[in-house]
């Protein structure tokens, strides 16, 4: 099966928890490089998407490419087969993640919460990955806090660190779920900053974020889904500032 | 006292370099030390009186020095033989016994007790129902009970059972039964797999405390399902699993004595059958106790330093060790002391 280049594909995505509908039918395309933000209320499924793109939820119904590749399966003739766990992993190891909560991990200074992935995942030699997880931090504005651990941090530096983790495994696609929605508000800047400067390197990105002057500012593409599917998409602009559905103008007026 | 309180002050910056403290303007949370308050400021008062806990603390004092008095002076407590067992070579030996088998049972405990936690877990039915099994069965039947079983294992399964191939004539040798297992492993695998059951619960209860979120953080990272458990759950489980661990390694140095009952000398054992020889139950009695006691102490203090390692990065500010605790005391009235911060980092708020 050949799929355009896409960095991410979705067709007809469908995915639900017991009768509770979280998806129902996404499409969805992102070009390579391309920095995606997605909005939309709590429960709209935002979340949900991101998670099924890096396979911790998998999916019921449609087909969802990562990389032109089959995400969570391999297809032969027409029929599916699950990929084994050993191939999920390898592929969730090129796909980065940032949590709302952070999730760094609490029992490893910052440096070797960047470290870890490298080391043991992609066997990179220890050296090596303590003087790249360096590097990281500095670049995240870390490189003094490299031996504090999680809890000397406050949630912006956690959500850094957490950031500087995943672009460790030199991700070709980052995914950032609501990554400042935990954050008190004088410490978001710092946040976004980081991402600001990601995205201008060219990363492919898909952010899900209540955050419009981030969107605005650095967004190519703005998506606006609600009960489960994409309601509109378009420039930041556009979907912001001149939204065509109703239920995107009652969303944009809400948040605004 | 003026020219302390300017040191003061600098004991608080030291304190705040030792955590790694720096003030900057992203320092939200983790920097919210309040500050000191200037020395002229601070509430000098005297205090209230509480004459009640006086008259409680002479109450409790009187009573626990008559029954000290009492112990220490009756002649039925036959402290000089307690004195002449307490280091003979008989109780030594019964108590390194004792020592032996608890440490056996224990290892056998942990490391048998995480695999069944681990299959609990697992998504296979066979498997996760296989380790309920284990647990329902070791934990449901007392464990003097198994000991005796172990003991005349050999009744099951005949002096000399063939090792070889089931449903085969393949035969590689004969096992001598009576000869492998001896009082001391069927003692050691009596406690053991009994004790395997309740760690198994133990670290079950740790593994499922970690945060969901740590799981997936591990899993986006790329790790496969052992390399999640054994670097990022299991060390984060320690902080929940080593404190109930403790606790059996405590009961178990006790209920080792069990094992008197298949003829193992250790400190009961022994204790049996010396008094059974002289009578002298009591001062032998104490002579264990104080063993017991002694051991006990050494390894309360041993979990404490085990749960601080555990404890790192984890925890706000970790309680000071006996160490720092005594410098404390003695450095108090020079330099107005207020609890030097424990070398192992860990500051700011309590992590999720």
């Amino acid at each position: 099966m050949t799929v355009s280049a896409a960095a991410v594909k979705a067709e007809g995505v469908v995915k639900s928890f017991g009768r509770q509908e979280a998806l129902r039918g996404i499409d969805l395309e992102v070009a390579p490089g391309e920095v995606v933000v997605i909005v939309g209320a709590s429960g709209s499924g935002k979340s949900t998407l991101l998670r099924c793109i890096n396979h911790l939820e998998k999916i019921d119904a449609g087909r969802l490419w990562v990389d032109g590749e089959l995400v969570g399966y391999v297809q032969k003739g027409d029929k599916l087969y699950e990929l084994p766990d050993k191939e999920i992993a390898r592929n969730r190891s090129k796909i980065g993640m940032v949590f709302q909560r952070f999730h760094v991990f609490p029992h490893m200074t910052a440096l070797e919460n960047v470290m870890v992935g490298p080391v043991e995942v992609l066997q990179v030699e220890k050296k090596e990955a303590r003087e790249r997880a360096q590097s990281l931090l500095d670049r995240v504005g870390l490189g003094a806090r490299a031996s504090a651990y999680p809890a000397q941090l406050s949630g912006g530096q956690q959500q850094r660190v957490a950031i500087a983790r995943a672009l460790a495994m030199r991700p070709a696609l980052m995914l950032f779920d609501e990554p400042t929605s935990a954050l008190d508000p004088e410490l978001v800047k710092e946040v976004l900053d980081v991402m600001k400067d990601l995205a201008h390197e060219g990363i492919t990105m898909i952010v899900v974020t209540h955050e419009m002057g981030f969107a605005r500012e650095v967004a190519d593409r703005l998506i606006f889904m609600d009960e489960g599917v994409v309601v509109e998409a378009g420039t930041p602009a556009q979907v912001i500032s001149s939204p065509q559905h109703a239920r995107t103008k009652t969303f944009m007026s809400k948040i605004l | 006292m003026g020219g302390h309180r300017g040191s003061d002050h600098h004991a608080e910056d030291q304190r705040r370099d030792q955590l790694g403290i720096v003030r900057t303007e992203a320092d939200g949370e983790a920097g919210a030390v309040p500050p000191v308050p200037p020395p002229s400021s601070r509430i000098r008062a005297i205090p209230a009186r509480h004459p009640g806990r006086w008259v409680a603390t002479a109450l409790v004092l009187v009573v626990l020095v008559l029954f000290l008095i009492g112990v220490a002076t009756s002649k039925n407590f036959q402290w000089d033989v307690v004195g002449q067992f307490f280091g003979s070579s008989s109780i030594v030996h019964a108590l390194f016994l004792t020592l032996e088998l608890t440490a056996y049972a224990m290892v056998i405990g942990i490391a048998l007790g995480v695999v069944v936690a681990v299959m609990r877990l697992s998504p296979v039915p066979v498997v996760s129902g296989t380790s309920w099994l284990y647990i329902w069965f070791f934990r449901g039947t007392p464990v003097l009970v198994q000991i005796i079983f172990w003991y005349n294992i050999a009744l099951l399964t005949g002096q000399h059972p063939a090792a070889g191939i089931p449903f085969t004539h393949v035969v590689f040798f004969h096992i001598g039964v009576n000869k492998l297992v001896t009082p001391v492993v069927a003692a050691v695998l009596g406690l053991g797999l009994n004790e395997a059951a309740y760690m198994a619960e133990i670290v079950r209860a740790g593994i499922l405390s970690v945060d969901e979120g740590q799981r997936e953080a591990a899993l986006s990272l790329g790790m496969n399902r052992l390399q999640t458990l054994r670097l990022i759950v299991l060390p984060q489980a320690m902080r929940v699993i080593i404190p109930p661990t403790g606790n059996e390694t405590i009961s178990m140095l006790k209920t080792s004595s069990l094992a008197s009952v298949i003829g193992v000398a250790e400190l009961v054992g022994t204790t049996d059958i010396i008094a059974g020889r002289t009578f002298q139950w009591i001062p032998l009695l104490i002579t264990i106790s104080l063993w017991y006691l002694i051991v006990t102490s050494i390894l309360t203090g041993g979990q404490f330093y085990v749960e601080r390692y555990f404890a790192r990065g984890s925890t706000g500010m970790l309680p000071p060790t006996p160490l720092q605790r005594l410098r404390a005391l003695f450095t108090r009235n020079v330099t107005e002391f207020h609890g030097r911060p424990p070398r192992v980092p860990g500051a700011g708020r309590p992590h999720l």
